[in-house]
């Protein structure tokens, strides 16, 4: 929503169509900017001219969505759609294949008394686990999401980075979440952040041309003001992000309402300026239906249904799922459920 | 049909029992009026009778001022510890049956439950409780060793925020020593006559609060009464001028809270977001029901069509409805006499050439409802741009310079509050330095808190509610 | 100046022809008109402008007009000036002395002692103009994350009807709390004795004090005040000068736009003036602001 922004690519924001991220078109549409990410300055020319964000206005704002009162049929709904839209994770050192296909199987058949309750949207592990997940899940629809470019920290070098990257596309994963190098972007080497997506973006390519889903791991509660949060949100877009994430789960403050709020605004305001659309993935500490259904009223009344889909919203989370079924369970018979009639993970 | 459609969220109405009848609160006890005149309340949102109340007539006001009179003597010699008592008691009793006096509120009023859930209810109880603690520390305000009390406070208040009004008045009115008549707004009496229950749960000697009901009629017997000592009057700035001609000449002290047209200001380089907010809160807060609404917006040229744009698609996302339900974000128009006034001025509007806009939104078949308007290329010289609307309807004016804004939001009557909305720290200072009105926000609205001192420049009255300014309207200094 | 013409061997004095003050100007009256103004023993003092609806238009003008630049000078600066005007009167002590001598047909000791009175009224009112913001002001501790601060303004056009009988202490202890806090007004004179007032205008001319922030208007009160108290620029009136049943006819005026007014009271002009005049024609003015990184 910069002004500068709106006027010199009017031509782009009257374009009929609005593409996704991950399409050949949204590159064209990026090249078309590539002015803002010429140089360093000019990119913080750009990212410095967004308009800013009052945190307490903004922290209202989240805090009265928050009170949406979503009941009968709208909670029924709400809880199956934000089911399709978990990206079940486990990151954990202890990790194995065996926790994995469990975790699978749940992804896949999240309730087992309950067909009808839908799969999740992807299965989110490390890269090193990505082969024995794509086996898992294979015809399921379940896509395999993978951590990635040094993990949580974002500590190595690029050319690890981009290693750890293609080892994971060649594993199979359908997703690559990375985590963005905060140091850099703390110290304003914006460019660099920029250039590394990029090339992470280009890791994604696979051999046959298509290419893995690129989410792009802020890490918010490390980069601490929302204005930050707003110029992560428009450079990683502008470095062809698919998705843009707030958290790694692993740090003290992962996901709230209002930096998925600015996140969400981020994600409208770059559709509008460049016709391109792209996701976002609250991630870390969403852990009850009450939360999960006030990120789909935001979703729902920042930027409408068109986002209203795992498509384009994601919840990185793990305990949320049970959350969920017990709270599905409650719905259609009427009595409240408890931890033993869902699965341990 | 949206994919995401909110089902019915209604809060239940079965924890407010409304009695068929009232009758006036005079000397601690529910009376008849003295010729039995009685009216209807009505709920706005459907048109349905929700009560009977009293009318007072000129004998049960003076009933009501004597019996004020008569409990002023014991109550203004309480030590001030005690009277604070009194008031915590109240305060906490507000709390204890917030959830109650919501829904009567958004019942009688026809405001969106979480309005009165969130903002109005919070705010009594919490300006009862401000009020309280000043109560044994009057010797500190700055107002002398030992302010005095003036007698006997008449009050009468509007239809807006019937409880909160209710809280502003009489607060600090008791906390100072003083006894008061208290005549709510005709078409809201509910809440101060359930307000009257709290007194007696409270154990409020008798007398120190009265409630009388009724119309313009009863509030001008209040006022006119010689034995009142203080006038506090919250509502039109035409009544507020007639209460100041019905008081000259007497020893009555005289605070006025009234009328509103103020500039919500927009830079370009606001946080647009929350500028958005901030301009669809200052005017569709309590659908538009409020004095210090920003009911103009002064847009800078600049960004003018992106913030119209995010405006538009703002007011797509607001919720008009049954006020009971959670979800709803704007409720029923008070009455059928303001929404003939909003209706009027509106039309007013399109006549004198400016271009109106509302989000399609479908208003129930009864009750009485306006959906959130816009206006855009509006002049100062239209009357949407000069005479409060006192409703859900916004008037989009532009400038260029901060010299302009200024001009233009200070081109007016009226002065109660302003809003500014840019990053730049230095601008919002020099903005708030040159508007005059009594109450600026500066990247926010429609902000409240009992130790804020509210009130009005020039038309919008005189005398500052809230803070430890409010103190002096009660106090002989 | 009259029994002194009496005696031959003496010259004779140059007369002052007394006028009005207007937005720093000394005019006559609009209207030409003058009335006898005399001593209390009935003797011919001078003539004085008789000020009519007109010229209390102008000076509603030039009040308003002198408003911005005055109100917007630091306090400091209007502090400045106040004791300026202090120190100005301090050289004209026995002029002002020998007016008010004969304006309220007191001895020369007394007179003497309600001018030094009124000077030190001037200092008084000097020191306060940088700190009653400090006294009547403050943040407030709202339960939010809000930075919020309240801060007295000045009202603007006041209107101020001298009292009557102090024709110069009482006239400078009704201006002065006026002007101290950025207020511009609009003074009319006590009608009998109007004559130390217009001197005073005389005084203001020559002590930095911008004109039109004090515009002093002579003549009947009554015929003054009720335009003043009726004009629609006009933002407060202090009826001291008016007697009841006028005070009540200006007040009921006054609430055509809502004009604050100060009622007329008792008042001891020799005593502590305390800070009730100063804050009579203040407005506060909270602002908000969020607290957020």
């Amino acid at each position: 929503m910069t002004s500068d922004y709106a006027r010199r690519y009017a031509h782009l924001v009257t374009m009929p169509t609005t593409v996704p991220a991950y399409g050949t078109e949204a590159a064209e549409r990026l090249a078309s900017m590539a002015d803002v990410t010429a140089s360093d300055s000019a990119l913080r020319r750009f990212l410095h001219g967004l308009p800013g964000v009052d945190a307490v206005g903004l922290q209202a704002r989240a805090a009265t969505l928050g009170t949406r009162s979503i009941k009968t049929t709208a909670k029924a709904y709400a809880i199956d759609l934000a089911i399709s839209m978990i990206d079940l994770t486990t990151l954990e050192g202890a990790d194995t294949p065996g926790k994995v296909r469990a975790l699978c199987a749940k992804g896949i058949n999240p309730d087992p008394t309950d067909r009808t309750v839908p799969r999740v949207a992807a299965i989110c592990v490390y890269g090193d686990m990505v082969a024995t997940a794509k086996e898992a899940l294979r015809g399921s629809g379940v896509q395999v999401a993978a951590v990635a470019t040094a993990f949580p920290s974002g500590r190595a070098a690029l050319p690890v980075k981009l290693a750890d990257t293609r080892e994971a596309v060649a594993a199979g994963a359908d997703e690559i979440d990375m985590v963005i190098d905060r140091g850099a972007f703390l110290s304003g080497r914006y460019l660099e952040v920029f250039e590394e997506i990029r090339r992470v973006k280009e890791a994604c390519l696979r051999e046959d041309g298509t290419a893995a889903h690129l989410k792009v791991i802020f890490e918010t509660g490390e980069l601490q003001t929302y204005d930050n949060v707003r110029r992560a949100s428009w450079l990683a877009m502008l470095a062809g992000a698919d998705f843009i994430k707030t958290s790694t789960g692993k740090v003290a403050v992962n996901a709230t309402p209002p930096v998925t709020l600015v996140l969400l605004e981020a994600v409208r305001d770059f559709r509008a300026a460049t016709g391109v659309q792209v996701g976002v993935k609250p991630a870390g500490g969403i852990r009850t239906s009450k939360d999960a259904i006030k990120y789909l009223v935001m979703v729902n009344e920042t930027l409408g249904e068109e986002w209203l889909s795992p498509e384009w919203f994601r919840f990185g989370a793990s305990s949320l799922l049970n959350d969920l079924l017990m709270q599905r369970q409650k719905l259609s018979t009427g009595r409240y459920s408890g931890p033993d009639y869902v699965t341990v993970d | 049909m949206p994919v995401f459609e909110y089902a019915p969220a209604p809060e239940s109405r079965a924890v407010v029992d409304i009695a068929p009848s009232y009758g006036l609160f005079i000397d601690g006890e529910f009376a008849e009026a003295a010729d039995g005149k009685v009216f209807k309340t009505v709920s706005p949102a459907t048109e349905e009778s929700l009560s009977e109340v009293a009318h007072a007539g000129a004998e049960d006001v003076d009933r009501a001022v004597r019996a004020a009179r008569k409990a002023f003597g014991t109550w203004s010699a309480l030590p001030g510890s005690e009277r604070a008592k009194y008031l915590f008691r109240i305060a906490r009793i507000i709390q204890e049956r917030s959830r109650e006096l919501a829904v009567l509120e958004s019942l009688d009023n026809g405001k969106p439950i979480r309005e009165s859930r969130d903002a109005d209810l919070p705010l009594v109880a919490a300006h009862f409780f401000y009020y309280a603690g000043w109560a044994d520390k009057l010797a500190h305000a700055g107002y002398g060793p030992d302010p005095r009390p003036l007698g006997v406070a008449g009050q009468v208040i509007p239809w807006n925020f019937p409880l909160l009004m209710l809280a502003w008045k009489i607060a600090p009115a008791l906390a100072t020593g003083n006894t008061v008549v208290l005549k709510p707004a005709e078409t809201t009496p509910l809440s101060a006559l359930f307000f009257a229950d709290i007194c007696r749960q409270a154990g409020l000697p008798r007398g120190v609060v009265n409630i009388v009901t009724g119309d313009g009629s009863t509030g001008a017997e209040l006022v006119a009464h010689p034995g009142v000592d203080k006038v506090a009057f919250t509502g039109s700035t035409e009544v507020g001028k007639a209460i100041a001609r019905t008081v000259a000449g007497t020893r009555k002290k005289l605070t006025l809270e009234l009328g509103g047209k103020a500039a919500n200001i927009v830079f370009d380089d606001a946080p647009i977001d929350q500028a958005v907010e901030g301009v669809i809160g200052g005017i569709f807060f309590n659908q538009g029901h409020v004095c210090c609404a920003g009911s103009r917006l002064l847009v800078q040229e600049s960004v003018q069509d992106e913030l119209l744009d995010a405006l538009k698609r703002r007011m797509r996302t607001l919720r008009v409805g049954d006020p009971l339900d959670k979800n709803t974000d704007i409720g029923a128009i008070n009455s059928a006499e303001q929404l003939a006034r909003i209706r009027t001025l509106a039309d007013a509007g399109e006549a004198e050439g400016a271009e109106r806009w509302a989000p399609e939104c479908e208003l129930p078949s009864t009750g009485y409802w306006f959906a959130p308007t816009l206006f855009t290329g509006v002049t100062q010289a239209h009357r949407i741009a000069r005479e409060e609307i006192f409703g859900p309807v916004l008037s989009v004016l532009t400038f260029r310079t901060p010299d302009e804004a200024v001009a233009k939001a200070n081109n007016t009557p009226y002065g109660l509050s302003a809003g500014i909305w840019t990053e730049k720290g230095s601008r919002i200072l020099a903005m708030a330095d040159k508007l005059r009105a009594g109450v600026i926000w500066s990247n926010t609205f429609n902000t409240f808190d009992p130790a804020s001192p509210f009130g009005g420049y020039k038309e919008s009255g005189y005398g500052r509610e809230g803070g430890r300014h409010g103190l002096e309207a009660y106090l002989d200094v | 100046m009259s029994e002194k013409s009496e005696k031959h061997d003496e010259r004779l004095s140059v007369l002052k022809t007394y006028k009005l003050f207007v937005g720093g100007t000394f005019p006559r009256s609009e209207s030409g008109r003058v009335y006898e103004v005399t001593d209390s023993q009935d003797r011919w003092l001078a003539n004085a402008p008789l000020a009519s609806r007109k010229d209390a238009r102008d000076a509603v003008v030039a009040a308003r007009k002198a408003f911005g630049g005055w109100s917007g000078a630091t306090a400091y600066n209007r502090g400045q000036i106040l004791y300026r005007i202090a120190e100005m009167l301090e050289g004209r002590r026995d002029q002002f002395g020998h007016e008010v001598a004969r304006a309220e047909g007191l001895s020369r000791t007394k007179a003497t002692a309600a001018v030094e009175a009124a000077i030190d009224r001037w200092v008084w009112y000097a020191g306060w103009t940088d700190k009653i913001a400090q006294v009547a002001g403050g943040g407030n501790p709202v339960a939010g994350p809000f930075f919020n601060v309240s801060s007295p303004e000045p009202t603007g056009v006041v209107a101020v009807l001298a009292p009557q009988e102090s024709s110069f202490l009482g006239l400078v202890s009704v201006i002065a709390p006026v002007i101290a806090t950025g207020n511009t007004a609009v003074v009319v004179a006590s009608e009998t004795s109007p004559l130390p007032a217009l001197s005073l205008g005389e005084v203001l001319a020559t002590s930095d004090l911008p004109g039109g922030v004090v515009n002093v208007l002579s003549g009947r009160t009554a015929e003054i005040a009720a335009p003043l108290a009726a004009h629609q620029d006009v933002n407060a009136i202090d009826l001291t000068g008016a007697g009841e049943a006028l005070a009540k006819e200006l007040e009921i005026a006054a609430a055509d736009n809502l004009k604050r007014v100060l009622r007329p009271q008792p008042v001891d002009w020799a005593a502590d003036p305390g800070t009730g005049r100063l804050l009579a024609f203040l407005e506060t003015k909270t602002v908000w602001h969020p607290m957020g990184v």
